[in-house]
């Protein structure tokens, strides 16, 4: 079932147009990436999401009923500029944030001395949140945005400010949110996390859509039938074995192992390469290559870019 | 409790706990108190430590006896002393001072000194002046050998004191005082003014700090923008409110208390002077004040304090404090919402100037007109400042101790309200878009057009 829906969504601003009919599916229970480079329209379209901004065209469902301002108040939201006041105790202060997402006072209590305790940062709450770092304030801020329990999650680069260790922390917290159901919606820059967590993912560049779809899907669309060999043994007789089907795209030598990447030409099977490999030595791993979302962000965006740059030139010619 | 409910809650508590808000709640009722009760100290204080001067003459005894001893004053007169002499030993004759007359006194107006270590006071010099001007009078009008000059002289005597009497539509008879009126107008008119800056201000201040804080985007994803910024609004109005209260209720707690034991401490030295030069200005205080004590005072002739009382008790204390209060209100109510507004397009204290001004000038000119209400209460422009809802709250408490027809109240106060719901209408609309832009200074015309979107 598809939880929200943003359909066809343009968004202009004064002298730029901010979102061109971008289209996002948020399955249910699934986590759904936002990427793209900055200023490509992500932090827009969240808050195009959460009736921050209206959209000049689209439309918004949420749970198959045009989305209202009412529903936002059942979303939890990390803004990517978030804050807190700064002379206000950290106790009272995530308790009147809890309330104001329509907690009463007992359960806000409860719920936040659960998320305290879970954190380890019980002692802190007669701090002043002056006295916090950064990523402590926004460990904060992440209870806050969960504490109602709310049934769609949007979190705008998460990740910014923590340390690996927090980082770490907070991936497990929002898988254990999905496991418990919910929907979540988080854009990033950090391709790692995407990879970790991410079911779903949609790349904005320069206010269009250029890739949407389950993830794995899309890293096996731009899979390009390469393959890690490891083995004990020579390199050059390898060369010798592989016929024409396999190509060697890069070999090197670690700790006394040969590490080499092949890829496929034709419609070889890695069975064949197999077969071929057997007597070239002692193997020690066959792995196919899934690109990194890293390699296919980066190839993606340039990609457009140089289209972009050459239709902008070849207008230019010819507008002489 | 509802979500504008929690936002005031915590619009009001942050402030009222706050130390700055404590000390200022504490400390104005005693500036306050002190402004009414140092004078009346200084005035009883003065019986207890009895100044003694010296009078000599260069020739003869001509003012032996004639200027009195008052209750702080006592005059010495020496005979076959020499100036230089005297001089010489002052310190040790414990003298506060030598008054020097030399017989030209009569023609030269110049022929006396007063002296002294420290500057005399305005009210000795006076008092010696005042007798001496009269006792050379007198001795003048003696040389011409009128027949029963004293008698004639005591029965010329007079002495005015204006008496002022509103009389109302049924006949009844008020007995007032300009001074209280103007008093009342004066500081009512200011402290209107002086409360919606402050508070104005501390509106803005707050939109400012959220907005940079970056906290307004997690607060926007749980309540309206428009419950954000009246929360704010109301919060701080009832910051204003118990702090007004406060002042009124230990201002005159402190006052009670303190000229209790004033009063209680001069008893059977002489009657409380309540302290009139405060609210007229009257710089003859001193003088009046020892003519009141030398004077037999009259049947008919009520003490200062007396008129005073019922000066007090006649102004209409109900309709002062009642209609302050609604014109603080509404008048915070209508600038709070602009200076929402202005707070929320942004992004720090030092860019708000600009859009500062159209709201400090009309309150500024609300100012200058209230100054020129004191002199003339019925004109054209304090008629008019008092209705226009801009400068109205200042202006029509500047008017309303001197009498202000109902209906004008009810006009006043009636358009004033509405004019807060259009103000607020149109800073909601600023602001809603203001507290979300970041970077670039909005223009005017920027801000029109914000007031002008249908989306949000």
């Amino acid at each position: 079932m598809i939880l929200f829906h943003a359909d066809n969504i343009v968004k202009n601003f004064s002298n730029h147009r901010a979102l061109d009919h971008v289209t996002i599916k948020v399955p249910e229970n699934s986590i759904y990436g936002l990427l793209g480079p900055n200023g490509a329209g992500k932090t827009t379209l969240i808050r195009i999401i959460n009736q921050i901004t209206a959209p000049d065209e689209g439309t918004l469902t949420y749970m198959n009923r045009p989305m209202t301002r009412e529903d936002i108040y059942s979303i939890g939201y990390l803004p990517e500029e978030r804050g807190l006041y700064k002379k206000m105790k950290v106790g009272e202060q995530a308790l009147y944030l809890a309330q104001l997402k329509g907690l009463s006072r007992h359960d806000a209590l409860k719920q936040l001395k659960h998320w305290f305790e879970k954190f380890g940062i019980g002692s802190w709450w007669n701090k002043k949140v002056e006295e916090l770092s950064k990523g402590m304030q926004q460990k904060i801020q992440f209870i806050v945005t969960v504490i109602h329990e709310p049934k769609l999650l949007i979190f705008d680069e998460p990740f910014t400010g923590f340390d690996p260790i927090n980082t770490q922390q907070l991936k497990k917290e929002i898988l254990s949110l999905r496991q418990k159901g919910a929907t979540i919606i988080f854009s990033t820059h950090d391709m790692g996390s995407v990879e970790e967590l991410c079911n779903h993912i949609t790349l904005i560049n320069e206010s269009r859509t250029l890739l949407e779809g389950p993830i794995g899907e899309v890293r096996e669309r731009y899979s390009e039938n390469e393959y890690e060999l490891r083995f004990d043994g020579d390199v050059n007789l390898l060369t010798a074995t592989l016929n024409s089907r396999f190509q060697i795209l890069e070999h090197k030598k670690e700790n006394n192992e040969s590490v080499v990447r092949i890829q496929m030409t034709n419609n070889g099977s890695p069975n064949d390469a197999l077969y071929a490999l057997l007597e070239a030595g002692k193997i020690i791993s066959f792995n196919k290559i899934t690109p990194r979302m890293n390699d296919i962000f980066i190839k993606v965006v340039s990609e457009y870019r140089e289209k972009n740059r050459k239709n902008v030139t070849a207008e230019a010619e010819n507008n002489k | 409790m509802s979500k504008t409910g929690l936002i005031i809650r915590r619009e009001y508590l942050t402030r009222v706990r706050k130390k700055s808000f404590i000390i200022l709640t504490l400390l104005t009722p005693v500036f306050m108190a002190a402004m009414f009760v140092i004078p009346v100290l200084i005035m009883t204080s003065k019986g207890q430590e009895t100044k003694r001067i010296a009078v000599v003459e260069q020739q003869g005894h001509f003012f032996k006896g004639k200027i009195h001893s008052t209750q702080y004053l006592k005059f010495d007169y020496l005979e076959n002393v020499r100036l230089d002499s005297l001089k010489k030993h002052f310190d040790e004759l414990g003298y506060y001072a030598i008054l020097y007359i030399s017989p030209k006194v009569g023609y030269i107006p110049s022929a006396v000194q007063l002296i002294s270590h420290k500057q005399p006071s305005i009210e000795v010099v006076t008092y010696i002046s005042e007798t001496l001007k009269k006792e050379i009078e007198r001795q003048k009008l003696l040389a011409y050998n009128i027949k029963d000059l004293d008698k004639i002289l005591k029965s010329v005597e007079t002495d005015i004191r204006l008496k002022t009497i509103i009389i109302n539509a049924a006949g009844e008879e008020k007995e007032t005082s300009t001074g209280i009126a103007m008093a009342l107008a004066y500081i009512s008119g200011l402290l209107i003014y002086m409360l919606t800056f402050m508070f104005g201000a501390m509106v803005m201040r707050g939109v400012i700090e959220e907005k940079t804080n970056r906290i307004v985007e997690v607060l926007i994803s749980s309540v309206k923008p428009f419950q954000l910024m009246m929360g704010k609004i109301i919060g701080i109005a009832l910051v204003g409110l118990t702090q007004f209260v406060l002042w009124i209720a230990l201002t005159l707690v402190l006052v009670t208390a303190t000229t209790g034991v004033v009063m209680h401490k001069s008893k059977g030295n002489s009657p409380i002077q309540v302290p009139t030069s405060l609210f007229s200005g009257n710089t003859d205080q001193g003088l009046q004040t020892n003519k009141a004590n030398t004077k037999v005072i009259g049947q008919e002739e009520l003490s200062q304090a007396e008129r005073m009382l019922n000066a007090l008790k006649a102004v209409n204390w109900g309709l002062i404090v009642g209609a302050f209060i609604l014109f603080f209100l509404g008048g915070y109510l209508l600038y709070a919402s602009l200076f929402a507004a202005v707070g929320s397009a942004v992004d720090n204290e030092t860019d708000t100037q600009q859009f500062m001004l159209p709201i400090t000038i009309p309150l500024i000119l609300a100012l200058f007109i209230a100054m020129g209400t004191f002199q003339n209460p019925e004109s054209q422009l304090a008629f008019w400042g008092s209705l226009i809802p801009f400068t109205s709250p200042v202006v029509m408490m500047a008017r309303l101790p001197f009498g202000v027809p109902a209906w004008q109240l009810i006009v006043s106060i009636v358009l004033l309200f509405i004019t807060f719901i259009g103000t607020t209408w149109i800073a909601a609309k600023i602001y809603r878009t203001g507290i979300l832009m970041y970077g670039k200074k909005p223009t005017w015309k920027e801000m029109w057009k914000w007031i002008r979107f249908r989306n949000y």
